[in-house]
């Protein structure tokens, strides 16, 4: 029995998958391109080379892996954090706004530019926390508010306090050589951020597993009322920890990505990185360990299409079409097998 | 003074037009009982769609378009929310990020990288005989293009419709109590599905009203968050058509502000203006929230 219905199961992916290869293929038709091209694009800027792999796939998978870190404490706490964008951004607006005053720190200058991007991605995610908390304002819609909010915020930042002494770029200076985060020999434009991003999935999902904390966090992400009555689990402050949490990660990878990556602040810091998290996040069900895998897919996904962009003229928000499709595939899935857990619970316990 | 207000109350009324539109369509949505955060997908794909349409066929297939994008929105929408059951916050939020991407792509595809300087036909202010030639608020309120004369017939006709019809009744019953409605024997599947539909084609309209009335153009991501500032306008209007009107009203002048301080000569950070509408939304959404009533199966899983 259960392997036919796993064979129904891996089946409707396949053809699903098939479908939605034919869907982009035809697209990539209907406007005049082919896909074989395109398809060869998205394999050589990802993972054709070692360059490709190092210095565009491995690069992009550091933001992803803390902020898709970020989004799945989140949710496994029930708290719809979408704003993994705006946090990272926040953050590497206050890791760019440390490394400038202090360029001679050095190395206590890196550590205090980190700090400060975690602080203000946690600030930033504290504003929604306590709209949540104190007067019931859904989060979703309070951290898409402050997405945009901290848009227009680092665009007024590079073209007013931050901007660099000619005045003419929107973007700041760059942030002395003593300050960027070191990069690996022969890996290219890899940097250590990446051992950063590692070392605190490993720890996540170690926590997520095996600590009290760990299980306070899903038990209240699945049902609030269960913890708080049966486990005297604090639901209002598990939740606002998990809040917290979600954006000092992203903060912090907004830190890194300007240490590690960028040397400067942009208006365009970001090409969404904290939007692709969702899907990071949800594609690892959730799972730091897994978000390891994940990350480096959507990056590699990302760095392909700005080679497809680069190479065969296919723009680059084809690929965030891959990303959605992804998420709701994810989500459609779970619900389905969810429905089917509850038949099969009703046909033995006779309600539902 | 008038050379500042008109143009003040011409802009609130601008603006306030497709928030008002997105906003009542969510209000039907969220009165079935759900919460539709892909009403900013059916915004962006209406505004892609008004542009299709308009640029093949003029401005009745331009809005021919942005409902038909709407539609294709919600559909998705309802088909995995309905149908599948699947998570509507989350569903809601991948439908909008599957939109910006489906039409940003579409966009190069087909209109290619000069696509900016694309104009489609405009649909043009038509005033009112009479009311237009009122002092002040004449030319703001009755001046103005197609979709807001729409919105003004829709906000009385959807507040009656709501409190006095059947349907409406049976709508507010599944929002409130689905199984009751169910027992009471109002096919509570087919009212949703159509509710969320609506709420597509309205969300489409706002989309259209951006494009053929406002912006002339096409630009990616130009919905710009409206989506979700119109599911929090459904909020402070307390779910009910007046009051979202009212609610996207206090909107439009909010960001007509900026009109009316230029026009005065006060300077500030441009971006002071561009956050305004969503430091509006938090602040409001936080003094309403703990007193308004949502319907009480809003959002509940199906």
């Amino acid at each position: 029995m259960i392997s036919e219905s796993r064979i129904r199961a891996l089946l409707i992916v396949g053809i699903a998958l098939l479908a939605f290869v034919a869907v982009l293929s035809a697209m990539l038709v209907a406007g005049g391109y082919s896909p074989v091209r395109a398809a060869l694009a998205l394999w050589s800027g990802s993972m054709g080379s070692w360059y490709s792999i190092s210095s565009a796939t491995l690069v992009r998978a550091v933001p992803l892996m803390l902020t898709g870190c970020g989004v799945a404490v989140a949710f496994r706490a029930g708290v719809f954090n979408v704003g993994a964008e705006g946090q990272l951004i926040v953050g590497a607006a206050a890791a760019a706004g440390i490394a400038l005053s202090l360029p001679h720190a050095g190395a206590a200058g890196i550590v205090a530019a980190l700090v400060a991007g975690a602080v203000a991605g946690c600030g930033w995610a504290g504003i929604a926390a306590v709209l949540r908390a104190r007067f019931g304002v859904l989060e979703v819609i309070s951290t898409i508010m402050l997405n945009f909010v901290a848009l227009h915020g680092v665009s007024y930042l590079v073209r007013g306090p931050l901007q660099e002494p000619t005045r003419i770029y929107p973007q700041s200076s760059s942030i002395a050589e003593t300050l960027r985060l070191p990069r690996f020999p022969g890996a290219g434009r890899l940097h250590v951020g990446m051992l950063i991003a590692l070392a605190i999935l490993l720890v996540s999902g170690w926590i997520f597993r095996y600590t009290a904390a760990g299980f306070r966090l899903r038990s209240v992400g699945e049902s609030p009322l269960a913890s708080a009555s049966a486990g005297r689990i604090d639901v209002r402050a598990t939740t606002m920890r998990a809040f917290l949490a979600s954006g000092a990660l992203a903060g912090l990878g907004g830190a890194i990505e300007v240490l590690g990556v960028t040397y400067a602040l942009y208006e365009n810091i970001s090409p969404g990185y904290g939007y692709t998290a969702i899907a990071v996040a949800l594609v690892a069900n959730l799972d730091p360990w897994r978000i390891i895998l994940s990350a480096t897919l959507f990056a590699a996904l990302e760095a392909g299409a700005s080679a497809m962009q680069r190479d065969a003229g296919i723009p680059a928000a084809f690929v965030s079409i891959i990303e959605a499709v992804l998420i709701l595939a994810v989500i459609g899935t779970q619900a389905v097998r969810r429905r089917s857990l509850i038949n099969a619970g009703a046909t033995t316990a006779g309600s539902v | 003074m008038s050379e500042v207000l008109t143009p003040f109350f011409s802009a609130t009324i601008r603006t306030a037009t497709p928030l008002a539109l997105a906003a009542l369509g969510e209000v039907l949505v969220e009165r079935a009982g759900l919460i539709n955060l892909g009403l900013e997908g059916a915004i962006l794909a209406g505004a892609f769609g008004s542009l299709v349409g308009a640029t093949a066929g003029g401005l009745v297939s331009g809005y021919a378009g942005a409902v038909c994008g709407g539609l294709i929105v919600a559909a998705v929408f309802a088909v995995l929310v309905i149908w599948l059951k699947a998570d509507q916050i989350i569903t809601g939020t991948a439908i909008t990020l599957l939109s910006a991407g489906a039409t940003g792509t579409l966009y190069r595809f087909w209109y290619g990288t000069a696509g900016a300087a694309l104009g489609t036909p405009t649909s043009t202010p038509i005033s009112l005989p009479g009311l237009a030639r009122i002092p002040l608020i004449g030319p703001a309120f009755f001046a103005q293009p197609l979709m807001t004369y729409l919105a003004y017939i829709l906000v009385p006709l959807l507040a009656w419709w709501l409190r006095a019809t059947h349907a409406g009744l049976a709508l507010r019953a599944i929002g409130e109590r689905p199984a009751a409605a169910e027992a009471a024997g109002i096919r509570v599947t087919r009212v949703r599905v159509a509710a969320v539909l609506a709420g597509g084609v309205l969300g489409g309209l706002a989309g259209g009203t951006l494009v053929l009335a406002q912006a002339g153009t096409f630009v990616e991501g130009m919905s710009a968050g409206r989506g979700f500032i119109a599911v929090s306008i459904v909020v402070l209007g307390r779910w009910n058509p007046v009051g979202v009107a009212l609610a996207a009203l206090v909107f439009g002048a909010a960001s007509a502000l900026q009109f009316a301080f230029q026009a005065m000569g006060w300077h500030a950070p441009y971006q002071l203006f561009l956050v305004a509408p969503y430091l509006l939304t938090l602040a409001g959404l936080a003094g309403v929230m703990g007193r308004a009533r949502p319907p009480q199966s809003l959002g509940k899983p199906l």
